[in-house]
């Protein structure tokens, strides 16, 4: 490569004038490290909300009895455990992976003297498979202890800071429409998602919640089964969740004899809409950082471009003795390009550095309420280094261009 | 058998400025030509056009009217890029005021034209270094113009100039601002190389540096008043 030759040039120019040199990369340090930083923090963060609006997963279906519309609900016939085995037909329904009954009742939480009101929810051990749920202690209701309908119980960590602050839960005993179960897990804090949240529920299994949670009555029977509250079903890739809803839609249509344009009874809902939010809420947040990150290299480019112009007015003799001595309009553009490249790319080698420190310290105030991470990608990298040399180029092109108009007689002269 | 074309042939050559509304005829129908080998002073009051026929000598600047050829080439049908390399290979500049690159050490200077040249480093490196030698400056390859005196920064100018083997030496006023003796041996590194065919024109208004020339001409506004041969016998200093 011919203009290899002007690299030791640059660097002979750039270090003969150490601080000019300092103070004209200073400007793409700062632009830079700002961006790889301000990127990393969107990166991060966009990361972390991609995290807590997916964790209960994308795949998800919920249907509800009853249809929303114009802001009212209309009911329609209850949802049955009948419904339940009927959608579990893996034949009819390939792309439902899973259908799990969901039982829920309100009532208070009494362990000793604490008390609490809170969500009871009657379920299968698939319940924590669909939903992703990760356990702080102990472990998930099992198959044995829902068909053998034990009074076993997993809580949420609201419920377990409220009425076992200071002590494990796992073990102890908790007093539901006074009967007693047995805490069995308790699930990891988790926050509010789609299906609300678990922090502040107790699980236990269906059949116990559907027998005792109206003890001295049962719960709501129709033609025979029992009822459910909700279904919720996963399917069996995100790319199928359209299609498992259809599956579901039509299994429901027939079991409640709706006839063909009779609008549904019921709603079947999915939440892959989330990671569409979450994708774009993200994108927003990253391009506002870049954003700003881009201006800051904007000025910083500005700033290389202003020394160029100097530097290029400063130095009209010696250009006009490089030209009487033999150098080509080409010699003296690539000289003054290069220069600005190696500044620039010099410039955004130390941006780069400074980012990761920049980034430690960002993450030092990190707290479990308030997380910052910040990710710098090895693209971002690349795209830093990049527009670094973009700048040098571009900032350098007009700086460098004056320089090869020069006219040798009159830079020569020149004082 | 017809006698080879000069190495500098100009026929009425006119250089006119254009200042707004006045013309400056800086050169006025200037036909000379100047032979391989040749020792010329060019003379003459400051505004006589010196330095511009030493501008379209070397090939920095353009004649408005009038043919100029160089080694038998019509310089007015060469662009930028063919003038540039011609200057390069065939002439070496030598300034009043040196023109030497403010933090660049003596070889580095004096490596300049070879660096357009495309010589490699290493080869103009040890040209560089030869050239050094021969105005005897050595030792001073590794310094920076800041800690040479005036006579040592005209001799790495000259190194410089001399580096390439160019043809044609084209000196503006070079004694102009270092002593009287310095000046002299200056122009003793120049004379030594007349006897190598190079070709030598000075411009200066030091009447005892031109009289050492063999051929002395004279401008007045813009024309040759004089342009007069000197024997080597008679080219001693004369006293004013």
């Amino acid at each position: 490569m011919k203009f290899l030759k002007y690299f030791p040039l640059a660097a002979e120019s750039i270090a003969a004038r150490k601080m000019r040199s300092i103070l004209t990369m200073l400007g793409i340090i700062i632009g830079v490290a700002s961006v790889l930083t301000t990127l990393g923090i969107g990166r991060g963060a966009s990361t972390d909300i991609m995290q807590q609006l997916t964790s209960e997963g994308v795949t998800l279906l919920k249907v509800t009895s009853g249809t929303y519309s114009d802001q009212t609900w209309t009911l329609g016939q209850p949802l049955t455990m009948a419904d339940v085995a009927a959608l579990s037909d893996r034949s009819l329904h390939p792309d439902v992976d899973r259908a799990v009954p969901f039982f829920r009742q309100w009532d208070y939480l009494v362990a000793g003297s604490n008390i609490r009101y809170g969500e009871v929810v009657g379920t299968t051990s698939a319940y924590a498979v669909i939903h992703n749920l990760e356990l702080a202690r102990g472990r998930f209701l099992t198959d044995n202890e829902v068909a053998q309908r034990t009074k076993s119980v997993v809580i949420g960590a609201d419920v377990a800071r409220s009425l076992f602050a200071g002590i494990d839960a796992v073990g102890q005993s908790l007093r539901i429409n006074r009967e007693p179960y047995t805490v069995v897990g308790v699930l990891r804090k988790r926050g509010y998602g789609w299906f609300g949240s678990t922090d502040g529920a107790a699980i236990i299994p269906l059949a116990v919640a559907q027998d005792r949670l109206r003890a001295p009555f049962t719960a709501h029977r129709h033609r025979g089964e029992y009822t459910v509250s909700e279904i919720h079903l996963s399917a069996v890739s995100v790319a199928r969740v359209d299609a498992a809803a259809k599956q579901v839609e039509q299994t429901l249509r027939l079991r409640r004899a709706l006839a063909t344009g009779e609008p549904n009874d019921f709603t079947i809902d999915n939440n892959a809409w989330l990671l569409e939010t979450a994708g774009s809420v993200a994108a927003t947040l990253t391009a506002f950082l870049a954003g700003i990150g881009a201006v800051s290299l904007l000025v910083g480019g500005i700033g290389i471009m202003n020394i160029m112009l100097v530097s290029v007015t400063e130095r009209t003799r010696e250009i006009g003795l490089r030209k009487a001595v033999g150098a080509h309009n080409r010699d003296i553009l690539l000289q003054f390009l290069v220069e600005a490249l190696v500044l620039t790319l010099v410039g955004g080698l130390i941006g780069i550095a400074i980012s990761f420190g920049l980034a430690e310290i960002v993450e030092s105030f990190s707290s479990p309420d308030f997380p910052l991470i910040v990710l710098i990608e090895p693209a971002s990298l690349a795209a830093a280094v990049s527009v670094s040399a973009a700048c040098g180029l571009l900032f350098g092109l007009y700086p460098a261009i004056r320089a090869t108009r020069l006219d040798p007689i009159e830079a020569l002269r020149h004082e | 058998m017809t006698a080879p074309p000069p190495l500098i042939d100009m026929r009425n050559v006119t250089r006119t400025y254009r200042t707004g509304q006045a013309e400056l005829h800086a050169l006025k129908n200037v036909s000379l030509s100047i032979g391989a080998g040749e020792y010329v002073a060019v003379v003459g009051t400051s505004g006589s056009g010196k330095s511009t026929l030493l501008n379209i000598l070397g090939l920095l600047d353009r004649p408005t009217a009038g043919a100029y050829r160089v080694r038998n080439r019509d310089a007015g049908e060469l662009n930028d890029s063919e003038r540039t390399s011609l200057r390069n290979k065939e002439i070496g500049f030598v300034f009043q005021e040196f023109n030497l690159l403010a933090r660049a050490t003596a070889l580095r200077q004096t490596e300049l034209p070879l660096f357009y040249a495309g010589v490699s480093r290493k080869e103009s490196r040890r040209r560089a270094l030869n050239a050094l030698a021969q105005v005897g400056l050595a030792a001073w390859a590794g310094h920076r113009p800041e800690e040479l005196s005036g006579g040592q920064r005209q001799r790495v100018a000259i190194a410089r100039a001399l580096v390439n083997n160019p043809s044609l030496i084209l000196a503006d006023e070079p004694t102009g601002a270092i002593d009287t003796q310095t000046g002299e041996e200056v122009m003793a590194l120049f004379e030594q190389r007349l006897f190598e065919g190079l070709t030598l024109v000075i411009v200066t208004h030091d009447r005892e540096i031109a009289a050492r020339a063999r051929r002395i001409i004279t401008l007045r506004d813009g024309a040759v008043i004089s342009d007069e041969p000197r024997p080597p016998s008679t080219a001693a200093p004369e006293k004013t």
